[in-house]
């Protein structure tokens, strides 16, 4: 951990996660253009779809940090500093923002599939 | 730790007879100026010992040279991840989390001889496996690791472990679950419950303290902490070399309530009446047990111990570990022998983390000195160990020769804060970065 490369983090993380890093890299850029697909048909943000997901992410922030604690053999009372408590911040945002754009995406989706028009962002 | 005694750098005689014992093996030393690309080279390397440090200087060494003859001796075909050892034991992971094979680290184009080493012969340049198989050398490095001597103590005997109370963590993955099996025994019943290391080098010196703390925060889980009394019985009168560190560990110990009998050396087990033997200032001492984790004197393995490869004066001749320049892990009599890993007699680290930076310095200068020129990377005794203080939290501890804490993240992680995100790195990044060393990708 003296040098810090950014080639020992991807071969660190390839090595943890084997595989699924590269189906986690996939799900993360097709749902960010699958979500840029439904943002363009509709023209912009649907304020309703967008409050649903944004209810669903934040369960979505909680899934994320139940995992992290599932993965790390870690409890609830287990943060002892500040890095703990911006860690478990940067755990559940990441929950959060993901699960928000891949609700939403998924909704829009979801909308195109039973034939819906694209709706018209307001 | 011992102070280090005085180990000079490499000097013009060391250098004629590295030339030497060079132009005998037949190495062209200047086949090809190191730069980019691998050097091409005819030397034979062998690599006595296939653990950690072997594994990660075979890697390493196959991407740094080509067309030589790298030859990996090692008798045991399982691979163990030691530093899980303490999460097997924690009753954390099972025992196959800390186990592989050494077959699947060799990288192609190198070869695994599945034998001990018998004897070392620096003089003859050769190595001569158990079966009578010699091999010579044009360069060796040395990685075969430590002895746990169980029968210095007295009574003591590895079949032991996992009966009556008797632990140890140390012997390997089975053991390590066996004493996770009497250590959850202990936190459900109570009693006393003795932690201690030995009075020579060992690896990890950390790990009797995260087990003590472990051992701590179960008997509090389970409600029982009150009828347990921990004792951690100290080889001299620090609980670890690094003196601030140490400091920390004898705040934390007072919080737990764990007391600590300094200048206890165990000499002797009795399983029977559960009481374990002390040399101390003032005499033998017992201390009665109802859960003892026995950490048994480490010493360099007898093949190096039998040969002239280690230190012949100084705190790390009586047990044999080898006279390397701390600075670049080169024998200092030998040239073209290395010696990384816990088998160097250094002033620091026999952990992990200690062989994924000396393993880079040790390999520069041999690959350096089969282009004929000189390296000049150094290894400054940089090592770490995340001190776990209860399950969900740990203390990331580095620190290099000079007992200077070395934060890898100054300011954002802090040395002696227990802390989850340290306890996250443990039990996620820390196996996958050292399979990446072994696989020299880190």
């Amino acid at each position: 951990m003296k040098d810090l490369d950014p080639l020992v983090f991807y071969v660190v993380f390839s090595e943890m996660l084997g595989p699924l890093l590269w189906v986690l890299a996939l799900l993360a850029v097709g749902g960010l253009i699958a979500f840029a697909a439904v943002l363009r048909c509709d023209g912009g943000l649907v304020s309703k779809r967008l409050v649903r997901s944004e209810l669903i992410g934040i369960l979505g922030g909680f899934a994320a940090l139940a995992l992290m604690a599932w993965v790390t053999l870690s409890g609830f009372s287990d943060a002892g500093g500040p890095v703990d408590w911006l860690l478990i911040g940067v755990i559940w945002g990441i929950g959060l923002v993901g699960t928000t754009i891949l609700a939403y995406t998924a909704q829009g989706l979801w909308d195109r599939y039973h034939g819906k028009a694209c709706a018209r962002a307001d | 730790m011992s102070k280090s005694p005085v180990q000079p750098v490499l000097d013009r005689r060391t250098l004629l007879r590295l030339a030497g014992a060079a132009a005998l093996g037949g190495v062209p030393l200047a086949a090809k100026a190191s730069g980019p690309g691998p050097v091409a080279t005819k030397a034979r390397i062998v690599i006595a010992g296939g653990g950690a440090a072997g594994l990660a200087v075979a890697a390493r060494l196959s991407r740094l040279v080509t067309g030589a003859t790298i030859t990996v001796v090692d008798r045991r075909k399982e691979h163990f991840y030691q530093p899980g050892f303490t999460l097997v034991a924690a009753g954390l992971k099972p025992a196959g989390y800390v186990v592989s094979s050494t077959a699947e680290y060799i990288p192609a184009g190198v070869t695994l001889v599945e034998e001990r080493v018998a004897e070392f012969d620096p003089e003859g340049n050769k190595v001569v496996t158990e079966s009578g198989q010699a091999l010579p050398y044009d360069f060796l490095v040395v990685a075969t690791g430590l002895q746990l001597d169980y029968a210095a103590i007295e009574g003591m005997d590895t079949a032991l472990i996992g009966r009556d109370g008797i632990g140890s963590v140390y012997a390997g993955p089975e053991a390590a679950e066996a004493t996770w099996r009497e250590m959850s025994r202990f936190a459900d019943t109570g009693g006393v419950g003795l932690f201690l290391r030995p009075n020579t080098e060992m690896k990890c010196a950390g790990a009797p303290l995260k087990y003590t703390f472990i051992t701590d925060d179960y008997l509090r889980r389970r409600g029982n902490r009150a009828k347990a009394e921990l004792v951690y019985a100290a080889n001299n009168k620090s609980l670890f070399s690094v003196p601030i560190v140490s400091e920390k560990v004898r705040m934390l110990f007072q919080d737990r309530g764990v007391k600590v009998a300094y200048d206890h050396v165990m000499t002797a087990i009795d399983p029977g009446r559960k009481v374990a033997t002390f040399k101390t200032p003032d005499g033998p001492a017992e201390i009665k047990y109802d859960f003892v984790n026995v950490i048994p004197p480490m010493r360099a393995p007898e093949a190096v111990r039998n040969s002239p490869l280690g230190w012949r004066q100084g705190p790390w001749a009586a047990d044999g570990w080898m006279e390397v320049d701390k600075a670049t892990l080169r024998h200092m009599r030998y040239p073209n022998v290395f010696g990384v890993g816990d088998v160097a007699g250094v002033p620091k680290g026999k952990t992990a983390a200690s062989v994924k930076w000396q393993v880079p310095v040790a390999v520069d200068h041999l690959v350096a000195s089969l282009a004929g020129q000189t390296a000049t990377s150094v290894y400054n005794g940089y090592t770490s160990c995340p001190l776990i203080t209860r399950l969900g939290r740990a203390m990331l501890v580095e620190f290099d020769y000079q007992n200077n804490l070395t934060p890898s993240f100054p300011g954002v992680i802090a040395p002696l804060e227990e802390l989850w995100i340290t306890w996250v790195m443990k039990t996620m990044a820390l196996k996958p970065t050292y399979i990446a060393m072994l696989r020299g990708q880190a």
